[in-house]
C-alpha cells in the first residue's frame, strides 16, 4: 500500500522539475537569511554579555547558523539534481545521494524546530543568568579602580540609560549595595561614619540611585538622593511618583526585549523549515516518479509516491535493516570463532 | 571655429549612442539617489525642529528632491532619445527636440552644481538657528506644565544624553538660568528666597545642572549641584575635574553632526554633477554629429561633433543677437515713419549690368 501515490505525465515531470529547481534556489536564500539571523541573535547577545553569567542560552543562535549552513548546502544539491534529473544519462550517478540526502533534510527540519522550542525554553535560564550577571554589575560598580572590574559601572550606567531600566528587580537594589566607591567618601565626617556604623558589614548604604535611573520624561528635575524621605524634597510624595526614576528593573527589560527578538525570529524560522519540507517532498516525488519510468519509453506516464509501502511496514523495514547492522558485527565474530572451532575439529 | 571638435565614424555614432543609452539610465539612478538624498536631509532637520530657531533651513532638501526628480525625467527622456539615435531614421523624429533638450539640461546641471554647493553655504544659517534654539530650549526647560513646550524638557535632556554634550556653548550656560520649576521650590525656605532676590529678574539660579550632562566615564558618582564649589564634594578639585560632566556644548555637538551629513551629500552631489555633466557632453557631441550626417546627406559616412559650431565669443554674440531681435518683435521699425510696408530700394546684385528693376507703377 503505497503513501500517497500521483500519476506523473512527462509535462508533469517537467513541471515538477523546474518547480523544484526554483524552490530549492528560494531554499538557498531561506538558508542564507537563518544564517543571518543566528549572527544577527549572537550578536545582540554578545552586545549584552557582561551582564550575563553563562552563555547557555547562546545554544540558540549557534544552532541557526550552522543549520544555516548546512540548508544552503544541501538546498544547492537539490538544485543540480534536479537540473540533471529530465537527463536519463546524468540522473542515475546522483540515486545514491538520495537517501542520505533525505536524512539530512530531516535532520534540518528537526534543528530547526528545536531552535525555535530551545529559544522559549531557555527564557528561564536566560533570566537567572542575568539576574547573577547584573547583581554583580550593580555590586561593582563602585570599583572603578580595580583591573577587571573598571569599566561596570560605564557598563551599567548605559544599559539602564538605553533600555530605560533601573537595578535588578527595581530601583531599591540600589539601596542594598555601597555604590559610591570609598575614595569619595569623606571619613572624617560624622554622617559619613554614622552609616557606615549603622550595618553589620560597614558598608555606605543610602537611599540613592545613580543619575543613570533618572527618567528624562520626568516633568521635574530629576531626584537621585533621599528618595524614601519625603520631606527631603519639596513637594514630593514617595509613594505616589512615578515618573521621577525608571520603574522596570533591567533583568525583566533586557529578558523581555531578547523575548521579543526570539518572537521575531521564530515565525520566519517557521516558515524555512515549511519550504524545506516542500523541497523535500517534491524531490521525493521526482526521484520516485523518475525511477518509475520506462527506459525504453521515457516519454510515458509514471508514478510518483512518498513511500513504497505504509508507514508502519516501511518503519519495520528500517528497524530491521538497523538491527542488521548492528548485528552484523556480532555475527562476523560469531562466525569466525565456529569457523576456527570446525578447524580445529577438523584438523584433531 | 567649433569648439572641440572630433571625427565620428558610423560605428563611433553607433557606440556612442548605445554607451549613452546606458549612462542615461545610470544617471535615472543617481536622480533617484539625490531626491532620496534630499528626502534624508528633510527627515534630520524635522527630527530636531524643536531645537531650532525659525529659519528657512528647508530650501536646501527641497531643492534638492526637486533636482532628483526632474534628473529622473530629463534622464528618462535622455535615454530614449540616444537609444534612437542608433538609427538614423528615428532620429528624424528627435532632431528638433534634441537641441533645447540639451539647452534645458545644460541649464539643470547648473541647477544641480548650485544645489551641491548650497549643502556647503547651509552651514552659517544653521548655526544661527541652533543658537537660538538651543537657548530657547533650554529657557523653557523648567516649562514642563506650559502647554507647546512641555516637551522641551525631555528633548534637551535626550539631545545631551545621545550627542555627548552639555548646554549650548558649555555647561556654564546652566548657570545663568532657572532650570527648575517654582512649583518644585520651596518658597518658605530662607535660602530659596535668598537665592531668588540675589538677582535682578528673581531667578532662582545655581551652580547645578541637570542629571543629563552627567559623564559615564566618570570614575566617580557624578556631581551635579555646587559644581564651582570644591569644598562641598569630598576629593573634587573643580579646575582640574574633566570626566564629571560632558564638556562640549550641544550647539558645537549638533553642528558637527548636521555638517557631517551636509558634507557627505554635497560631496556626492558634486560627483552626481560631474557624471551628468560628461552624460551632457556625450549627448551634445551626438546630436552634432548626427545633425551634420543630415547634412551631408550619407548616412553611412564620418561626420564632424563638436560642443560649439564658432568660439565662445562669436557663439556668444550671436545668441545676444537672437535675443535683441526677439526683443524688438514687437517693436515699431521707426525708419519707414512706421509704415513697414514702403518699398525701398534694396542694394542686392541683379545681374551683370547691375541694372535696377522697373519700380512697379503705382495705380492713381
Amino acid at each position: 500500500m503505497v503513501l500517497l501515490k500521483l500519476q506523473f505525465p512527462l509535462q508533469r515531470r517537467v513541471r515538477l522539475a523546474q518547480g523544484l529547481w526554483l524552490l530549492s534556489w528560494l531554499a538557498v536564500l531561506a538558508g542564507a537569511f537563518t544564517f543571518s539571523l543566528g549572527v544577527y541573535l549572537k550578536t545582540e547577545l554578545l552586545r549584552r554579555a557582561e551582564v550575563m553569567d553563562n552563555t547557555e542560552i547562546h545554544v540558540v543562535p549557534n544552532i541557526l547558523m550552522l543549520v544555516g549552513l548546512v540548508t544552503m548546502g544541501i538546498n544547492l544539491f537539490a538544485g543540480r539534481v534536479c537540473q540533471d534529473s529530465l537527463d536519463s544519462a546524468r540522473f542515475p550517478p546522483w540515486k545514491p545521494f538520495l537517501l542520505p540526502w533525505y536524512g539530512l533534510a530531516w535532520m534540518v527540519c528537526v534543528w530547526l524546530l528545536s531552535a525555535v522550542v530551545l529559544s522559549y525554553a531557555l527564557q528561564g535560564h536566560l533570566e537567572e543568568s542575568l539576574k547573577v550577571g547584573l547583581r554583580n554589575g550593580i555590586r561593582f560598580y563602585r570599583d572603578t579602580d580595580v583591573p577587571g572590574r573598571c569599566f561596570q559601572k560605564e557598563t551599567i550606567d548605559r544599559l539602564q540609560m538605553e533600555l530605560r531600566c533601573c537595578g535588578n528587580t527595581n530601583y531599591r537594589d540600589w539601596f542594598e549595595v555601597q555604590w559610591i566607591s570609598n575614595r569619595y567618601l569623606d571619613f572624617t565626617s560624622k554622617e559619613v561614619k554614622d552609616r557606615v556604623r549603622s550595618n553589620v558589614d560597614g558598608r555606605y548604604l543610602m537611599d540613592g540611585v545613580p543619575f543613570s535611573c533618572c527618567n528624562p520624561g520626568s516633568p521635574r528635575p530629576c531626584l537621585q538622593n533621599h528618595l524614601t524621605d519625603n520631606t527631603a524634597h519639596y513637594n514630593y510624595e514617595h509613594q505616589s511618583e512615578e515618573l521621577n526614576l525608571y520603574n522596570r528593573g533591567c533583568r525583566q527589560a533586557l529578558v523581555d526585549y531578547y523575548m521579543g527578538l526570539m518572537n521575531t525570529i521564530g515565525p520566519g524560522i517557521l516558515s524555512v523549515i515549511s519550504l524545506q519540507i516542500s523541497v523535500l517532498v517534491s524531490l521525493r516525488y521526482l526521484h520516485t516518479s523518475l525511477e518509475g519510468v520506462d527506459p525504453e519509453n521515457p516519454e510515458a506516464d509514471s508514478e510518483g509516491y512518498i513511500l513504497a509501502k505504509g508507514v508502519k511496514e516501511t518503519l519495520m523495514d528500517v528497524k530491521t535493516t538497523v538491527f542488521k547492522l548492528l548485528q552484523f558485527g556480532q555475527v562476523e565474530a560469531g562466525d569466525e570463532a565456529e569457523a576456527g572451532a570446525d578447524g580445529e575439529k577438523a584438523a584433531s | 571655429m567649433a569648439v572641440l571638435k572630433v571625427k565620428f565614424t558610423k560605428t563611433n555614432r553607433d557606440k556612442l549612442a548605445q554607451v549613452l543609452w546606458i549612462l542615461n539610465w545610470v544617471s535615472v539612478v543617481t536622480g533617484v539617489i539625490l531626491f532620496s538624498l534630499g528626502l534624508f536631509l528633510k527627515v534630520e532637520i524635522n527630527k530636531r525642529w524643536e531645537l531650532m530657531a525659525e529659519r528657512d533651513l528647508h530650501y536646501v532638501p527641497n531643492m534638492l528632491i526637486a533636482t532628483g526628480l526632474i534628473a529622473c525625467g530629463i534622464n528618462f527622456l535622455g535615454g530614449k532619445i540616444c537609444y534612437d539615435c542608433a538609427d538614423t531614421t528615428k532620429f528624424l523624429r528627435w532632431k528638433l527636440l534634441m537641441l533645447p533638450y540639451v539647452i534645458c539640461t545644460f541649464f539643470f546641471t547648473f541647477c544641480i552644481l548650485v544645489g551641491a554647493l548650497m549643502c556647503y553655504g547651509m552651514r552659517g544659517e544653521l548655526e544661527e538657528a541652533l543658537d537660538l534654539g538651543l537657548r530657547d530650549a533650554m529657557r523653557y526647560y523648567k516649562d514642563t506644565d506650559t502647554p507647546g513646550r512641555c516637551f522641551l524638557k525631555r528633548t534637551v535632556d535626550l539631545l545631551q544624553i545621545q550627542f555627548q554634550c552639555c548646554g549650548n556653548f558649555g555647561f556654564r550656560d546652566w548657570f545663568q538660568i532657572q532650570w527648575i520649576s517654582n512649583r518644585y521650590l520651596d518658597m518658605s525656605r530662607r535660602e530659596v528666597v535668598a537665592r531668588l532676590r540675589s538677582n535682578v529678574e528673581g531667578k532662582y539660579l545655581m551652580d547645578g545642572v541637570p542629571f543629563s550632562c552627567c559623564n559615564i566615564n566618570s570614575p566617580r558618582p557624578c556631581i551635579q549641584h555646587q559644581i564651582t564649589n570644591s569644598s562641598a564634594h569630598f576629593n573634587y578639585e573643580y579646575q582640574t575635574e574633566e570626566l564629571n560632566l560632558w564638556r562640549k556644548g550641544c550647539r558645537q555637538a549638533l553642528l558637527e553632526y548636521y555638517t557631517h551629513i551636509m558634507q557627505s551629500i554635497g560631496f556626492t552631489v558634486l560627483i552626481i554633477w560631474l557624471f551628468e555633466l560628461s552624460v551632457l557632453t556625450g549627448v551634445r557631441y551626438l546630436q552634432t554629429s548626427l545633425e551634420n550626417v543630415l547634412r551631408q546627406g550619407d548616412p553611412d559616412s564620418e561626420s564632424d561633433g563638436w560642443l560649439l559650431e564658432n568660439s565662445f565669443v562669436e557663439t556668444a554674440r550671436s545668441n545676444f543677437n537672437i535675443i535683441k531681435s526677439l526683443g524688438k518683435c514687437n517693436q515699431i521699425d521707426t525708419a519707414n515713419n512706421g509704415d513697414p510696408n514702403i518699398n525701398v530700394p534694396s542694394t542686392a546684385y541683379y545681374g551683370p549690368d547691375n541694372l535696377p528693376s522697373k519700380q512697379i507703377p503705382m495705380a492713381s
